[in-house]
């Protein structure tokens, strides 16, 4: 949990840094360089963020297809499946490398994670454990908690959740717009609400399929009777 | 970095291509097994010399020797009492969690300690299901081996996808007690798209319904231009066609009266799952049942049929529902859905599936072989390499135990494998030098409520005040679905000493055990893939030294390359024998001596890089 600041603390993005020893054959191997160039050998994962890991610009709007494009594009050469039959330490490396590439994917590609992240780049702490300072926020959340727990029809369910699901995109579009400008503490603002709305979001599912009789999650049953 | 492994880590041997023998597909069912293999993307069912792709897992224990297969099922009317089947129900079970089916089993439990591995009891064998499991999979092997004139060593097996933590290194024993090295353990929806996609050139969002003999599986992939990415996927690993056959066989019992013992439930069983298959294409069904010389007359039909097994069904659906709506998939707008395992051929099920999705399911691979074929097609692809690309989730997430019972998510379910995280622990007394943390998979917040993978003792921590220390721990999820766990304190560098004690596997000492016992694995063969192992590694090191003296060589002096030269050779001398000691040696030497041609190269790449060069515009 600690690797994105460990990774932003050595992050060199300006292009020319020195080479490092490839691990197989010791030669030089590019900053960033997923092969050796020499000896071919999977290469451990560079320090640098999550954007920088699949080339893309530090910044909150992002094109999901190619996100999916250039993930696709670079697990094809770094999934453990192209190194089944290496040596250990060739799997090993892959591995390293393959959760590398997972995580920035799983953080950019989640709206919520890009922001949190994005902030914690600008050196912006996000309120993950604090209560809800803003005054405004804290009723606007109370009040909504309060609707959803008097709900007790599926349609009901299905109505809170539509406004809801609006409410997050039009989150969404004021954090992309605080972004833009280089509005950080309206970033931040927002980044909070968004995240309370999209907990609300979760909550208003798990009572849906309360009463929509499903199950809230697959449970493992043991055996049968 | 102290690396602890709760499962046998990557002891896989490294193949070359001449040392190694054929790599197979392994649907390892609960009901049957198929085996299949593939060559240039195209992959064939093994079938028996009667023509059956369908191996029986059943498994009789005569006096005499092991009977896999229809052998064993026919054994089942002789001698119920040495007979096993479904035996993956059992698989990273516990002894708690059969507990409740005590007299319900079809085979007897041997008393156990707490909390361990089940144990089975036939006559004076007790068994755990690894073993038993280890059984059906030597019979696969001699199957393909028999089929195809050589030696079968490299299996990619699957797994139900809600397989967890526990069920999975228990599949991966089994395997390695068969003399298999299980090159993948994939997902059996995720086969079963491999072999759809491949074969048809999908593409969309796709799902597959897996309703195997006892486990049932969700999953939702994304179909593009080779890529399989597993979207979400949920389900239950005790659930399928058993519970229909259980339904029938006490209501069959019901209607009799009397006294019944394991071997009448057996038969009962038996008896069950020919009405179902039955009721399959008739509407109704008629038999006797012959238990301990009093005959009982019986008749289903089809209406009464669906009335028993419509719970069974409607959970799959439950469970379906949720995993697309968890997923933001309107269920009317999938690409398609694919119907794979034998229960599928039910037809309540089908009309089920079909008024979820609006539209009739596709089944038009064989729902019992489509797996296998998926498996085989992966086998191809890790040792032949492919283009395809398999991008695959954990089913259930994995947490740890805080205070007050609760569960703190590590890894939450349906994120994509291989991941790693971390966790900072720090102590709650001053001095306090071990801490006990108890990993679990499930998506409860309670502790009770989910599974109990394994509990670790971090030892030797420094003697601080409370709260100083900082341990990390990194939990990480294989492209298996296995779990590693390894720990660090952080402010003094110090390992801490971690035992692990994994709640429902073999201990070390039972694998080692049953590893001596098994012929396959005798001392000799365990030797012969350390060689291997050995070899491989030693020829990657010349194939890098080369590869370095193509580029650089002109950084050396005459005496120099031949010195590097005559290390080579001395490695490949090494590599033409069997002993691996020399092999290591050899492969030592020639990294020291190579070891300042790496530093005048490092240089060299270092002033280029100054320089403004990039490494590769100096044609590297």
């Amino acid at each position: 949990m600690n690797e994105t600041s460990r990774d932003m603390d050595t992050a060199k993005a300006d292009g020319t840094t020195a080479p490092v020893a490839c691990w197989l054959c010791r030669g030089p191997v590019a900053a960033g360089a997923l092969f050796c160039p020499t000896c071919r050998a999977v290469q451990p994962p560079a320090p640098v963020d999550h954007f920088a890991r699949f080339g893309l610009p530090v910044a909150f709007d992002l094109d999901e297809n190619e996100l999916d494009r250039r993930y696709f594009a670079v697990q094809r050469q770094l999934h453990p499946d192209r190194f089944a039959t290496r040596t250990a330490r060739e799997r090993a490396v892959s591995q390293s490398q393959a959760v590398a590439v997972n995580e920035a994917y799983e953080t950019l590609k989640d709206p919520l994670a890009r922001a949190e992240y994005l902030l914690q780049l600008h050196g912006v702490a996000t309120e993950a454990c604090q209560t809800i300072s803003d005054p405004e926020l804290l009723m606007e959340q109370m009040e909504r908690r309060e609707a959803l727990s008097e709900i007790d029809t599926r349609e009901a369910a299905e109505a809170f959740l539509d406004a809801a699901g609006r409410d997050v995109a039009a989150s969404l579009a004021t954090i992309a717009v605080a972004f833009g400008r280089g509005d950080l503490t309206a970033a931040r603002r927002e980044t909070t609400r968004l995240k309370y709305l999209t907990k609300l979001v979760e909550e208003a599912r798990a009572r849906r399929a309360r009463l929509g009789g499903r199950p809230e999650a697959p449970i493992l049953k043991t055996m049968p009777r | 970095m102290k690396l602890l492994q709760i499962h046998e880590p990557g002891e896989t041997p490294l193949p070359h291509e001449d040392e190694r023998g054929l790599a197979v597909g392994i649907d390892l069912g609960t009901t049957n097994t198929v085996v299949a293999i593939a060559t240039n993307q195209k992959a064939e069912v093994i079938r028996d010399a009667t023509g059956r792709a369908l191996l029986p897992s059943i498994v009789a224990y005569r006096d005499d020797g092991v009977l896999v297969g229809e052998p064993a099922r026919r054994e089942l009317l002789e001698n119920p009492g040495t007979v096993v089947s479904s035996i993956k129900r059992l698989m990273g079970r516990g002894v708690e969690d059969v507990k409740a089916l005590a007299g319900v089993l079809p085979y007897e439990l041997a008393p156990a300690a707490e909390g361990g591995m089940v144990r089975l009891k036939l006559g004076d064998r007790v068994l755990t299901p690894v073993e038993v499991s280890a059984d059906i999979l030597r019979a696969a092997k001699s199957r393909a081996e028999a089929a195809l004139g050589r030696n079968v060593d490299r299996a990619v097996i699957t797994v139900p996808a809600y397989f967890d933590d526990a069920a999975r290194t228990a599949t991966r024993d089994a395997a390695r007690l068969a003399g298999l090295e299980v090159l993948r353990l994939v997902n059996e929806p995720t086969a079963a798209a491999l072999a759809y996609g491949l074969d048809k050139a999908a593409e969309g969002i796709y799902a597959v319904y897996d309703l195997g003999g006892g486990t049932f599986d969700f999953s939702l992939l994304r179909l593009e231009k080779g890529v399989f990415q597993v979207l979400a996927t949920g389900g239950d690993a005790a659930l399928g066609g058993d519970d229909f056959d259980h339904a029938i066989a006490a209501r069959l019992l019901a209607e009799r009266g009397g006294f019944v013992d394991g071997g009448d439930v057996k038969l009962a069983l038996a008896t069950a799952r020919l009405a179902k298959e039955c009721l399959t294409t008739q509407d109704e069904w008629q038999g006797t049942l012959d238990l301990g010389g009093r005959l009982s007359h019986h008749r289903l039909d089809r209406v009464t049929f669906e009335g028993l097994i419509e719970p069974f069904v409607d959970r799959t659906i439950a469970i379906s529902r949720g995993v697309l709506e968890d997923a933001g998939v309107d269920p009317k707008s999938l690409s398609g859905l694919v119907l794979v395992g034998g229960s599928t051929r039910v037809p309540l099920v089908r009309r089920k599936v079909a008024a979820l999705i609006g539209r009739e399911p596709l089944a038009d691979i064989d729902p019992d072989e489509v797996v296998a074929v998926g498996a085989a097609l992966q086998a191809e692809a890790l040792t032949a390499g492919s283009d395809t690309l398999l991008l695959d989730v954990t089913p259930l997430s994995l947490g740890i135990e805080t205070m007050g019972g609760l569960v703190e998510k590590i890894i939450e379910r349906n994120t994509p494998i291989p991941v790693a995280k971390a966790q900072e622990f720090t102590t709650f007394q001053d001095g306090q030098s071990a801490m006990m943390i108890h990993v679990v998979q499930g998506e409860r917040e309670m502790v009770d409520q989910c599974r109990s993978l394994a509990r670790f003792e971090l030892r030797g921590i420094p003697p601080m005040v409370a709260g100083a220390p900082r341990i990390r721990v990194t939990f990480a999820v294989d492209a298996d679905g296995l779990l590693t766990v390894s720990a660090r304190e952080k402010t003094t560098g110090v390992e801490a000493h971690v035992e692990v004690k994994p709640s429902y596997g073999l201990s070390e000492d039972e694998m080692a055990r049953m590893l001596r016992e098994s012929i396959e694995h005798a001392r000799e063969d365990m030797e012969r893939r350390l060689l291997v192992e050995a070899k491989v590694e030693a020829r990657r090191g010349i194939g890098a030294v080369r590869s370095a003296l193509a580029a650089d060589a002109d950084l050396l002096s005459r005496e120099e390359l031949a010195e590097i030269e005559a290390a080579i050779a001395r490695v490949e001398t090494a590599l033409s024998g069997h002993d691996r000691d020399a092999v290591n040696a050899a492969a030592a030497e020639l990294e020291k001596i190579t070891r300042p041609f790496a530093e005048r190269r490092m240089d060299r790449g270092i002033r280029a890089a100054l320089a403004g060069h990039r490494i590769d515009e100096l044609g590297l």
